[in-house]
């Protein structure tokens, strides 16, 4: 006989009494949610605090002159960029998730190819190519002999079409993770009940998958609510062409940043309301598709799934890139040098540094979140994703000024006990960069987290509970390997997307510090746009990295 | 190496390394065109230039926001509008150099002596060689008239470099009639207003549209790259108050800790052995008037400019937005 | 082969577990009220009830994912649940089995069994997960994944885990619940030896009777939130202490009667003696439990019944009988006396011991 192994004695049991977590005034998990939360509030407030004073005149002309059409148009971008990147990312995440079709396994994951190029460079691209003077056009006229009449691509149309082929892998992504850990049955029991496949699918697939959906759509229209480079491309006025002109052209950033305000408060809104609209519904879901489980479209029907698949990515990717490709081997003999192995490091560096950094913090903030279902910390988690629907200057200018008062206050102490004249201490070095994206792409990295962690059942966490196992250990040995596939589209995505940032990396990058994004905005503030094709090639090439990974661990989990 | 400058980087060791010879610049005119001129300076004087590039806007909220302990010797645009702004909004020092005075005209600098421009940005007209005759052509104003019809192309509003020239013209004429002006403009209208200059030219070039304003070097660029364009520079009001032309320049920072290395720098960048490499980088005009332009500017001809301090480009800027705001001019 | 290790042995026969009139409840809805019961070291104890009766709720407080709002847990003489006051899970030594096992799908079956086995040896890890998967009859399946199992051998695995680190309490909530009928009765007696064998004290949930009758020592059997009896299966079967149990558990029917002056009760099916209710006096109306076991066929009996229903059993057959007042009642005989639809038998009472309810109060 064997005495028994350490721990396991008469006196395990607590000699007095622990109270339960939920109870304690000082609680981690609910404190570093809010310390996650106030980082992203501070500059938040520093935008918000302009509404404490109007400023009048610029309203006024503003209301008058400005903003009606404006609003008509930012509304019909939303509506029109919401349907595109539904339409396209759901319809293409269910054929590669549910069916099967000749080359499924090439679009599932060439399909997140169009989330390496920037929007805006999609966007130049296009007008390039179609606009009156492009190659298109141009054929057209020589064809035809004289003006021929084509619709506008520099219009609402042109610009929806454009930023639906730059964001709806967000949507693509997130919704075929869903439907791919959805399983067959309940879609078998909608059939067993009389509706045929297609109904069942808008009956049953599509509401289970309503969550990772409305996940991906968000991103979608907070990145379409905030973007001024794409659709300064095609000359079509935003809300955000507003408050640019306020600050740039009216000199007055208290304005803009009032304007910048009804935007946050617009999208908070809009948050709140999708949050309450599925409150009381309560999605885990187990089980994954294997291959037998597929639905096999052949013949014509698995054809033209191909077809439209490879339409997507050619329209999306291959074409841009191409382009893109045409017009650096123009530039690539002048402008291509040393260098770029410098700007392709900083870009690669500060994507992962950024990444690892917002995937630990979303982990965090969705652990918390379940742990501690308080309303306090509930409200922390979304309020710290609230950074991606602010334009990304009016974001910068929010996280410098706090930046520059702490510097300063660390000066002040640096010369105060130490005598020392240090400058600036933070602005202008990673440290102060670092927190700066993570305010920017928290929700990125949020969104997939958090959607893989309602996938886990409860008693999972319960089981390890009465195993002692709990706190930091339970999210070490349980969470975290369970959670690998959503944290690792979390990395991916906020990789990708600081590596195409360029407000934030502009201003506070440190001296010298140039990435490949540095680089285009180098190139197209003159309007030379050809020649910011090189860096645009680096990006996309540099983006496919964290694409390629994040493939293989969907294709094999 | 690598190593160690991602450590420098998280510790600001980069930025904070102040060494006596060293000027510290904040650009929002781009790497490649600064950047030669920065090497030309330390291979003459040994003074190290420390620089980063960022948007107008930007620069001017970050050395607002840093204050006192801004690294910031020198602040770079490329309009007189932000180097206004800024002086306004006292982030900028007054510095008494008499080579400055000499080599930059008296309209190309703020009275105050807080900045000054370096290179002249001429906005001009240019024409479809083979749908308009130059004689039909006399005054920015003139675009507007019942002639150009559907036959004009123009930037968007929301570029500087258009808020500039109707600031210029409320300076001239005074508001009410600038916005008839630039209503008769949008009236006269094409096509939707471009996102840039290069795709305006291009588009006269093409006959979407027969003329159109931009700036001359834009023009350069396209002429370079492709010599057959049906193209030509118009010089507009010369028998009235001349050509809108604009500055890139500079202005030494308030609380600037290199203060005579950067006045140093900013003088020489005025001298002739500079000026060419300013302007001809980006076939600009040199604002000294005492340097030659580059060969193929010198091609477009001479033109009379107009001698209304740039200043007020940035004083009405405002002002002019709101007008094409009111004029419906995107 | 290594002596396997020894859990620690607690004092046998004393209470390990201790419920004290406690309260339990959500958002202002009481789901548990004041509900007591005692659990000897070493015994099976089981909760059953309908779904809704508050089963799990009980359960999840002793383990202490919930609270209580009134009384007391007390585990192994230390108070773990009072108002306010809850020892969290980790710190109970309490080994849980849940009802969708909620095993950890990136762990090997061998993993899952050692995760609860933190600070112990490596050696004595490895010792202790194979005997484990050895008394739940996997010893070979120890590098498989969950996914990679059946029902059964999930479910067995679930056990194998929580078992691991010795605890010194083993919940089971509804274990069986998501395996087929077979396979249930089947591991209900494997689990029971098991957990004899181990000598663990194990608390069971279910609403199935069958699995409780086949594992427990002690049955509670609960409705809407209130204890109504703790018993053994016999004396639950036998003896039940209200209609409610006396209805839920096993087959039979009431048959109305009046209590006599001599303290028995008549019934249209003759004279019958026993338990009468305290507060019955003659001429008091009563219901009479009759259980199919109570009904014996007898040819020779005057009196007879209609065939209203059969149930073939193998061994016995469950026959549905209409006594001539359409009064319906239950008989189960040896299925050699296999009768048709609509045939008479005769029918007589083999009863010992009458289970009377008093009428007027029962009619709720």
């Amino acid at each position: 006989m064997k005495e028994k192994p350490v721990s396991a004695g008469d006196d395990a049991l607590p000699s007095s009494f622990i109270p339960h977590p939920s109870s304690l005034l000082f609680d981690g998990w609910r404190l570093a949610a809010v310390a996650i939360a106030l980082l992203i509030v501070v500059p938040l407030t520093v935008v918000l605090s302009s509404l404490l004073s109007p400023e009048r005149e610029e309203w006024g002309h503003l209301l008058e002159y400005v903003l009606p059409g404006l609003l008509a148009n930012t509304f019909r971008l939303a509506l029109g960029v919401g349907l595109g990147v539904t339409l396209l990312g759901v319809s293409l995440a269910w054929l590669t998730a549910a069916c099967d079709f000749p080359g499924r396994r090439f679009f599932s994951w060439a399909l997140l190819l169009p989330l390496a190029v920037p929007a805006y460079v999609t966007a130049f691209v296009y007008v390039a190519l179609l606009d009156f003077t492009g190659p298109v056009q141009t054929w057209l006229r020589e064809v035809a002999g004289g003006p021929v009449a084509v619709p506008p691509i520099r219009s609402a149309g042109g610009v929806i079409g454009v930023m639906s082929l730059a964001l709806y892998p967000y949507v693509y992504l997130l919704a075929r993770n869903a439907f791919l850990t959805q399983g067959c049955r309940a879609l078998e029991a909608a059939q067993s009940l009389g509706y045929g496949r297609v109904a069942g699918f808008f009956k049953v697939a599509l509401p289970m998958a309503r969550p990772w959906i409305m996940g991906g759509l968000m991103l979608a229209l907070m990145e379409t609510l905030a973007d001024f480079g794409t659709v300064a491309v095609f000359n079509y006025d935003t809300f955000t062409t507003a408050i640019y002109k306020t600050w740039f052209g009216l000199f007055s950033l208290q304005g803009a940043s009032q304007l910048a305000s009804v935007l946050i408060l617009l999208v908070f809104a809009l948050i709140a309301a999708e949050q309450l609209s599925r409150r009381r519904l309560r999605y885990t879901q187990a089980g994954r598709h294997s291959r037998a489980d597929r639905i096999v479209l052949s013949g014509t029907a698995g054809w033209l799934s191909a077809a439209y698949a490879a339409l997507v990515l050619a329209v999306g990717f291959v074409l841009p890139v191409w382009q893109l490709g045409v017009w650096t081997a123009q530039v690539a003999a002048q402008d291509f040098d040393a260098r770029y192995l410098d700007f392709l490091w900083h870009s690669l560096l500060l994507g992962g540094l950024a990444a690892a950094i917002t995937a630990a913090a979303a982990l965090v903030l969705a652990y918390a979140r379940r742990q501690r279902r308080d309303a306090f910390t509930q409200i922390a988690t979304r309020v710290a994703t609230l950074g991606y629907a602010v334009p990304g200057p009016v974001l910068a200018v929010g996280i410098v000024i706090p930046l520059a008062w702490f510097d300063r206050q660390l000066a002040f102490l640096a010369k105060d006990w130490l005598g020392m004249e240090t400058g600036l201490l933070l602005q202008g070095t990673l440290l102060a960069m670092l927190p700066a994206y993570l305010t920017r792409f928290l929700a990125v990295g949020y969104n997939p987290v958090d959607s893989a962690m309602q996938r886990i059942t409860r008693s999972v966490d319960e089981a390890a509970r009465t195993f002692g196992v709990s706190g930091l250990a339970m999210l070490r040995r349980v969470h975290l390997p369970m959670l690998r596939g959503g944290l690792l589209s979390a990395a991916a995505l906020v990789f990708v997307d600081v590596m195409k940032e360029m407000p934030i990396t502009l201003m506070t990058r440190p001296f010298g510090w140039d990435t490949l994004a540095v680089r285009i905005f180098e190139m197209t503030s003159e309007g030379e746009w050809e020649r910011a094709a090189l860096p645009a090639v680096a990006l996309v090439l540099a983006g496919l990295l964290p694409i390629a990974l994040l493939v293989r661990q969907s294709e094999r989990a | 190496m690598k190593f160690l400058s991602i450590l420098l980087a998280f510790a600001g060791l980069a930025a904070a390394s102040a060494s006596a010879a060293e000027v510290v610049v904040y650009s929002a005119r781009n790497e490649q065109l600064i950047k030669p001129l920065f090497d030309a300076y330390t291979k003459e004087t040994g003074v190290k230039v420390t620089f980063i590039t960022d948007k107008e806007g930007a620069l001017l909220q970050r050395l607002k926001a840093e204050g006192q302990n801004t690294p910031a010797d020198m602040l770079i645009t490329v309009d007189a509008g932000n180097l206004w702004e800024a002086a306004r909004e006292g982030l900028l020092k007054p510095v008494k150099s008499k080579m400055l005075a000499a080599n930059v005209p008296a309209h190309l600098r703020d009275p105050g002596d807080r900045w000054f421009g370096l290179s002249v940005r001429a906005r001009t007209i240019f024409y479809n060689t083979q749908k308009v005759k130059p004689a039909d052509l006399s005054t920015y104003e003139d675009l507007g008239s019942a002639k150009w019809k559907g036959r004009l192309c123009l930037r968007t509003s929301k570029k500087v470099y258009n808020q500039s020239l109707v600031a210029m013209m409320i300076a001239e004429h005074g508001e009410a009639k600038t916005e008839q002006v630039v209503k008769s403009w949008v009236a006269n209208l094409a096509t939707d207003p471009f996102p840039d200059d290069t795709k305006m030219l291009e588009a006269v070039a093409a006959g979407q549209c027969d003329v159109g304003i931009a700036n001359t070097y834009y023009f350069g660029r396209l002429m370079e790259k492709k010599p057959g364009l049906p193209l030509a520079v118009f010089w507009p009001n010369q028998k009235g108050s001349g050509v809108h032309v604009n500055v890139s320049g500079a202005g030494l920072t308030k609380y600037a800790k290199h203060e005579k290395d950067a006045l140093a720098l900013l003088e020489w960048l005025s001298s002739p052995k500079a000026q060419n490499l300013f302007a001809d980088v980006n076939l600009e005009y040199p604002v000294n008037p005492a340097v030659k332009s580059d060969p193929t500017v010198a091609a477009w001809g001479t033109f009379k400019q107009n001698v209304v301090n740039v200043s007020k480009a940035g004083e009405l800027q405002a002002a002019a937005v709101r007008l094409m705001d009111r004029a419906g001019y995107k | 082969m290594t002596d396997p290790i020894q859990c620690p042995v607690l004092i046998p026969g004393t209470p390990l577990l201790e419920v004290k009139a406690i309260r339990q409840g959500y958002a202002g809805q009481e789901v548990v009220k004041g509900l007591s019961f005692n659990l000897a070291q070493g015994s099976i104890g089981c909760l059953l009830g309908p779904s809704g009766c508050g089963k799990t709720t009980v359960l999840r407080g002793i383990a202490g994912f919930e609270p209580v709002a009134g009384g007391e847990i007390v585990l192994n003489g230390q108070p773990v649940s009072r108002p306010g006051f809850m020892a969290p899970p980790e710190r109970r030594r309490v080994g849980m089995v849940f009802q969708d096992y909620a095993l950890f799908p990136h762990l090997s079956v061998g993993d899952n069994v050692a995760f609860g086995l933190q600070g112990w040896g490596r050696a004595e890890r490895k010792l202790r997960v194979a005997e484990l998967l050895e008394v739940v009859g996997l010893p070979d399946s120890g590098k498989r994944y969950p996914h990679e199992l059946s029902g059964g051998q999930q479910q067995r695995v679930a056990l194998a885990r929580a078992l691991a680190p010795c605890p010194m309490l083993l919940l089971l909530d509804e274990p069986f619940s998501s395996l087929d009928v077979e396979l249930r009765e089947r591991l209900g007696l494997e689990v029971r030896d098991i957990l004899k064998q181990q000598n663990t004290t194990a608390l069971l949930v279910t609403h199935d009777q069958h699995e409780a009758f086949a594992i427990a020592d002690e049955i509670g059997v609960m409705d809407q939130g209130v204890l109504q009896q703790w018993d053994s299966a016999y004396n639950l079967y036998h003896r039940p202490a209200n209609r409610f149990v006396a209805d839920f558990i096993g087959d039979g029917v009431l048959v109305p009667g009046t209590v006599r002056e001599d303290g028995r009760v008549e019934t249209e099916l003759g004279v019958l003696s026993g338990e009468i209710p305290v507060e019955c006096k003659a001429g008091c109306p009563v219901d009479v439990l009759l259980r199919p076991d109570d009904v014996v066929h007898d040819d020779a009996s005057p009196m007879q019944a209609e065939i209203a229903h059969k149930a073939f059993r193998g061994a016995d057959i469950l026959y549905t009988l209409r006594l001539p007042s359409g009064r319906r009642i239950l008989s189960l005989v040896p299925s050699h006396h296999n009768h048709a639809y609509g045939e008479l038998i005769g029918i007589r009472l083999a009863v010992d011991h009458v289970v009377a309810f008093r009428r007027d109060k029962a009619r709720e």
